[in-house]
């Protein structure tokens, strides 16, 4: 295997939701590694706080202490601009719930990242249309989304988090909505994803979902539990 | 900011909701169209009294005599100045900034042509009260600066006048002719009429005119003038000329100098401003509430952006995560915003225009003539502004609902519900 290096570096992360009356220790200091092209998933029970790590990887949300480097670079006080850069040029994201827009076509939703990065509209749709075709949608490239089922929407979902080239796909419950067919087939599509040397991160409360990456890093009441390959 | 998505976006989402736009839309389009409408028939209005003001020459006063109100230099008050000719000439010579004066005398006639007689007035002038009052001259020609200094015997007739004379029909064939006016024979030299006839200027059509220095040598009047008009040259305000004209003549006919009568004037300009400045005020008031109008239809489009930010929070959180920057969301709010204010506005300023433009049209092809509308129009000028200030209302109905859609904060909007 190639050197790796760290494509993801959290040291003491701490988060906490601040109100008039509470202060709810979300993370209680994360400490987390992983290296460039690894395939990993991040289980925890509702409440454990990793919707709030995965939104911090995410740089969707800030943190309050530690340090949270991004391929080499400190994601720290970073402004809106800034923000909207990295996640457009780093991060690949793929929710739950698809978050397809309704009103574009298949390879429309694919081409909008594209769009943030002031690609002419032609080339976009170039490229929305090869990554398209990796997810076995050609077909369906000028369907509405409420044209396509679950696991096509999710597939298209993730073509659109992989038109950036990003450097770190984040998938959010990817199977949540999904049958357990669809789920292997979305998580066979991720497994292809990871073999083409990209760094994977899966979020997940299924076991079996997990169970289907490199390692699994759980986490519990802010905090990670262990390290298992 | 003018590519294909964006206005692909806004297109699809006006389409999806197209009664909650059409409504929207309504309200910036009525607006516009008032204040359009009301804009341009106040123009009606406005160019109807206007009208009345004509051809006649409005850097104009006119000036007469009347009692004296004061003792001054032994004289009595009571005493009524006599104007004439001599004054004229003085004026010319003396005030800085005359076009030139125009002065009338009139006095009764009895004119006759071979069996017909009838009285009529006899106005004796030289030859530029027709630039002042701007008359008709339906045949012939007016008095000439060459009958003044002759002292031709040559009179312009009334149009009713040689109407009486002639016939009715055959009022031409007065030219040439030579009628008696008070016992003394004038060949006839012209027509002239007012140039609107309306109950105020009837009295031009029935009366005749000679030149001042014929009327002085025939009828014994003296070089008497009764009253006379006063042009400035453009570069002069009639208003500056005036105080100094009366002072000359006050002097000249032993007048007291702040006696409010004795030499009386009226200032046409000065009727001309007031009148404009009435009509300045009306359509100030009328901006007013046009754009109060259209003010209400601006606040209906902000209101629709803030539910389409509402409904579209999720979606907005999309486009974050995926890498829009809050300039990228900031702009195509906007964009919609002013899109919508400005079609609809648009169509307001057209139908507006048109109705205004279709008043005339049919005003004019079927010949309605009314006192006080006259030829509403809608000018170039209120076009653009009115566009601009959709422009800017469409941006001002934006920016708020633009700002809380910059402020949406992904994680919540994403969160699943």
């Amino acid at each position: 295997m190639a050197q790796t290096f760290s494509m993801i570096e959290l040291k003491n992360i701490k988060k906490a939701y601040k109100t008039d009356f509470t202060n709810l220790q979300v993370l209680k200091g994360i400490d987390l590694d992983i290296e460039e092209g690894e395939f990993v998933s991040i289980m925890g029970s509702s409440g454990s706080g990793k919707s709030t790590l995965l939104n911090i990887l995410g740089i969707l949300d800030e943190y309050d202490s530690g340090k949270y480097t991004l391929a080499g670079q400190l994601m720290q006080n970073l402004s809106e601009k800034q923000a909207a850069y990295f996640r457009n040029r780093f991060i690949g994201f793929v929710f739950q719930s698809f978050n397809l827009l309704s009103f574009k076509t298949a390879v429309e939703n694919v081409a909008l990242p594209l769009y943030y990065q002031k690609i002419n509209r032609i080339e976009r749709l170039e490229k929305a249309m090869h990554y398209l075709e990796m997810v076995g949608l050609k077909e369906w490239a000028n369907h509405h989304p409420n044209q396509l089922s679950g696991g096509q929407q999710q597939r298209v979902a993730i073509a659109r988090a992989l038109v950036t080239e990003p450097k770190v796909l984040l998938a959010d419950e990817p199977t949540g909505a999904l049958d357990s067919k669809t789920s292997s087939e979305v998580m066979d599509l991720f497994e292809d994803i990871h073999q083409a040397g990209k760094t994977v991160i899966i979020v997940t409360h299924e076991l079996d979902i997990a169970q289907k990456t490199e390692r699994i890093i759980r986490i519990q009441d802010g905090l990670i539990l262990n390290r298992e390959i | 900011m003018f590519d294909r998505d964006t206005w692909q976006e806004i297109l699809g989402t006006l389409r999806k909701h197209k009664m909650r736009t059409f409504l929207t839309a309504f309200g910036v389009f009525w607006g516009i169209f008032m204040l359009i409408f009301m804009l341009g028939m106040g123009s009606g209005l406005k160019n109807a009294v206007f009208k009345n003001f004509g051809n006649r020459a409005k850097n104009v006063m006119y000036v007469w005599s009347n009692a004296t109100s004061k003792p001054y230099k032994g004289f009595q008050p009571g005493r009524v100045p006599r104007l004439n000719l001599e004054d004229i000439d003085y004026l010319y010579e003396n005030v800085e900034g005359v076009n030139y004066i125009a002065p009338r005398t009139t006095i009764p006639g009895n004119i006759t042509y071979k069996e017909n007689a009838e009285a009529y007035d006899i106005r004796g002038e030289l030859s530029d009260m027709i630039t002042v009052e701007g008359y008709k001259v339906y045949k012939g020609r007016y008095i000439q600066p060459s009958d003044v200094e002759e002292s031709r015997k040559v009179i312009v007739l009334g149009k009713r006048v040689a109407e009486v004379m002639f016939g009715k029909g055959k009022w031409e064939d007065a030219i040439g002719k030579y009628v008696t006016a008070n016992g003394v024979e004038f060949q006839v030299v012209g027509i002239f009429g007012p140039e609107f006839i309306q109950p105020w200027t009837e009295d031009d059509l029935e009366t005749t005119v000679i030149p001042l220095t014929t009327m002085h040598k025939a009828f014994g009047t003296a070089g008497r003038i009764h009253y006379f008009a006063l042009s400035a040259l453009p570069k002069y305000k009639i208003s500056d000329l005036e105080d100094q004209v009366k002072t000359i003549l006050q002097q000249r006919h032993y007048v007291a100098p702040d006696d409010p009568r004795g030499i009386g004037g009226f200032n046409l300009e000065e009727q001309f401003d007031k009148m404009s400045g009435l009509f300045l005020g009306i359509s100030i008031f009328l901006w007013i509430v046009g754009i109060g109008t259209l003010i209400a239809g601006i606040i209906g489009v902000s209101n629709i952006m803030m539910i389409v930010v509402k409904e579209r929070t999720r979606e907005i959180g999309i486009r974050k995560a995926l890498g829009a920057t809050p300039g990228v969301i900031i702009r195509s709010i906007l964009i919609e915003s002013v899109f919508i204010t400005l079609v609809s506005g648009y169509l307001g300023l057209l139908s507006g225009t048109l109705l205004v433009g279709a008043i005339d049209f049919i005003m004019e092809t079927n010949n309605v003539s009314l006192d006080m509308f006259y030829n509403p129009e809608v000018k170039l000028e209120v076009g653009i502004g009115a566009v601009v200030i959709l422009v800017i209302a469409g941006t001002l109905a934006g920016l708020i609902p633009a700002i809380m859609a910059a402020k949406v904060n992904p994680v919540l909007a994403l969160k699943n519900e």
